[in-house]
């Protein structure tokens, strides 16, 4: 327990359960009670109870991220304790290498798309559906089917799709835009617009979700209220839906940033480890493993590991000092949570 | 699916809002739209299912078209080979392995956060939560190095402590606020009748955070089960592939019969599926909780 502050002060604080402030107040309450109790026996229950989660959380996360950033200094093919110590050359070659900072491009490209494209059609389709209609329930779970579905199953089906002699070329020829057909995935110019309808696809249920809960958190008298005010549907979105849903928005833009930086399974599985690069739609974390692991590179894919984890800190402390902070101050928050 | 039933609302403001509600956007439009983003959704799935009934021929001749005839054989192929059911037992087996890990663990630690008072429980707290900034894809290279040494490569338990691990910020942060919820009083009266703490623990605390529990439960199986990158570090040994791994390698070697790579496909999303429809209102609400802390 003891190391635990050092790495983590300044990591944002999540949204403070509600109910913080109401178990304080009791606590005094409950002081009698802990006196009788041996302190060795309130330590070794707290210890009984929580001692696993903490050993394996430690074990198998933090200590990984930590030795991610102890094995980038090295060149190091994996076995014997790292011994050949270069310094910050890797990160060097990282920054220098053409094809990281593609990589890097394409996930600057798919996370800007992605709340492009998925944001504005994700709230606009939750305020349709944020209607009492019948077969509410089943669309809800409908829509949210591809976000079951695992990245390996989405990625070979759509692959199957989008192959040049695949069912979507199939589709367009016969619905005579025969002009439209193209190498979806190999095409460098194509293969990321694919690759970004694969992902909207994937993912755009789940912002549906997201949005509706977030709707159906805000009270309906607001709306009553607005009606009998005499605004129009629109007025009332604009000005009351809206600005309510702004935590939700936010939080959801947040994990699809997140997301973006870390995308692999899909991209992986549909353009496999060398097509990726060649098709322009390799990201930071392909290129981590394949000139990581596969190579047999280790430090330089811990390296690669590092830099992809202060981009993404970086951008997340970004996002949650200038973007969430109004949502754990404004006043907002005690409505919509 | 019964959302509609067990949820009533309140009759005189919806009253009123209905009829702003059919003034402007009336529900054809609603209906339009929801059915198209529907097609959308399901099309790809349907492909996949229906693929999975024809033939290669079949499929080379019209990529798009409809089964005809029906074929079954890939299915039963599949069904019929040992392979799929291995590697949909090694995929429960890390799922539950991990779920119940998950559940435990969690379970313990957030307890403690919640209710016993000590100083350090706020750097408990935010030491998980700051594992929410560790995606798996940063520590996967020295997470293998550590697999190894630990000698658990080519082992379910290789992949099931990582992901335990990995689950655990999401855990910590739905559970804390249901144990925290829990009123005093209970805790005070099991203690009058002479219960210890950790008799609370077990006899009130647990089925109280049932709920809170079964989401957090899910949303790790669901994790377990759709993981990839983690067995495609971990696992060499073909034994123990898990569906996703599986899934993979059945493409890539029968990457020529399509049909059959459909069927393998359609019937490995099925468990999910199944899963999904059983839990969905508890994962969605689990999905935004989380969001919401």
């Amino acid at each position: 327990m003891n190391h635990a502050p050092t790495a983590v002060v300044d990591v944002p604080p999540e949204p403070r359960p509600a109910g913080e402030g109401a178990t304080r107040a009791p606590s005094p309450a409950g002081r009698p009670r802990k006196a009788r109790r041996l302190p060795w026996g309130k330590w070794a229950e707290i210890a009984l109870l929580a001692g696993p989660g903490i050993v394996v959380f430690v074990a198998f996360v933090i200590f990984p991220v930590v030795m991610a950033a102890y094995y980038g200094f090295f060149r190091w093919k994996g076995y014997g304790p790292p011994t050949d110590f270069v310094g910050l050359q890797n990160y060097r070659l990282i920054l220098t290498d053409p094809a990281f900072q593609d990589a890097l491009a394409h996930n600057g490209f798919i996370l800007v798309m992605s709340l492009v494209l998925q944001g504005p059609a994700a709230i606009g389709v939750a305020l349709l559906l944020n209607k009492r209609m019948r077969g509410r329930a089943l669309i809800r779970v409908l829509i949210f089917v591809p976000y079951v579905l695992s990245e390996v199953i989405v990625g070979i089906g759509w692959g199957l799709m989008l192959h040049t002699t695949g069912a979507a070329n199939d589709l367009l020829a016969r619905i005579g835009l025969d002009g439209l057909t193209r190498d979806w995935l190999a095409d460098p110019d194509v293969a990321i617009w694919s690759l970004m309808a694969v992902l909207v696809w994937k993912y755009i249920g789940f912002a549906v979700i997201l949005m509706l809960a977030g709707l159906q958190s805000i009270p309906e008298e607001l709306h009553d209220a607005a009606a009998i005010d005499g605004a129009s549907y629109w007025k009332a979105q604009r000005y009351i839906t809206l600005p309510l849903l702004g935590p939700t928005i936010r939080i959801w833009a947040f994990l699809s940033i997140i997301g973006s930086l870390q995308l692999f399974d899909l991209v992986y599985v549909m353009w496999g480890q060398y097509v990726a690069s060649t098709a322009g739609t390799s990201t930071m974390a392909t290129y981590m493993v394949v000139n990581g692991r596969i190579s047999g590179s280790y430090g330089y894919g811990n390296a690669v590991a590092v830099v992809i984890f202060l981009i993404s800190l970086t951008i997340a402390l970004v996002y949650q000092r200038f973007v969430l902070r109004r949502d754990t101050e404004g006043a907002l928050t005690g409505g919509a949570s | 699916m019964t959302a509609t039933t067990t949820t009533p609302q309140p009759t005189t403001p919806q009253t009123l809002r209905k009829s702003h509600e059919s003034g402007g956007w009336g529900s054809p439009t609603a209906y339009l739209v929801a059915f198209g983003l529907v097609g959308v959704c399901l099309a790809p799935v349907l492909y996949i299912v229906l693929g999975g009934f024809r033939t290669n021929s079949q499929i080379i001749q019209s990529p798009a078209g409809l089964p005809a005839p029906w074929q079954i054989d890939n299915y039963i192929g599949v069904l019929t080979g040992s392979m799929f059911w291995q590697q949909m037992f090694n995929s429960l087996v890390a799922g539950i392995g991990t779920t119940v890990g998950v559940v435990v663990l969690g379970l313990g630690a957030s307890y403690v956060i919640a209710r016993y008072p000590f100083k350090a429980k706020e750097a408990m707290y935010s030491l998980f939560a700051a594992g929410l900034m560790f995606p798996m894809t940063v520590a996967i290279t020295p997470l293998y190095i550590l697999v190894r040494n630990l000698g658990l490569t080519n082992t379910l338990a290789g992949i099931i402590l990582p992901q335990v691990a990995f689950a655990l910020p999401v855990t910590v942060i739905i559970l804390v606020p249901f144990l925290r919820a829990i009123p005093r009083d209970i805790e005070e009266a099991a203690s009058i009748d002479g219960a210890s703490r950790l008799g609370f623990f077990a006899r009130m605390v647990i089925p109280l955070s049932m709920p809170g529990v079964v989401t957090v439960g899910i949303l790790a199986f669901v994790a377990s089960w759709n993981s990839y990158m983690l067995p495609l570090f971990l696992l060499s040994d073909d034994a123990l592939y898990t569906l996703p791994l599986g899934v993979q390698a059945f493409a890539s070697q029968y990457s020529t019969d399509t049909a059959r790579v459909l069927a393998f496909v359609s019937l490995s999303a099925i468990p999910a599926l199944i899963f999904f429809s059983l839990f969905q209102r508890r994962i969605v609400g689990g999905l935004t909780g989380a969001v919401k802390g």
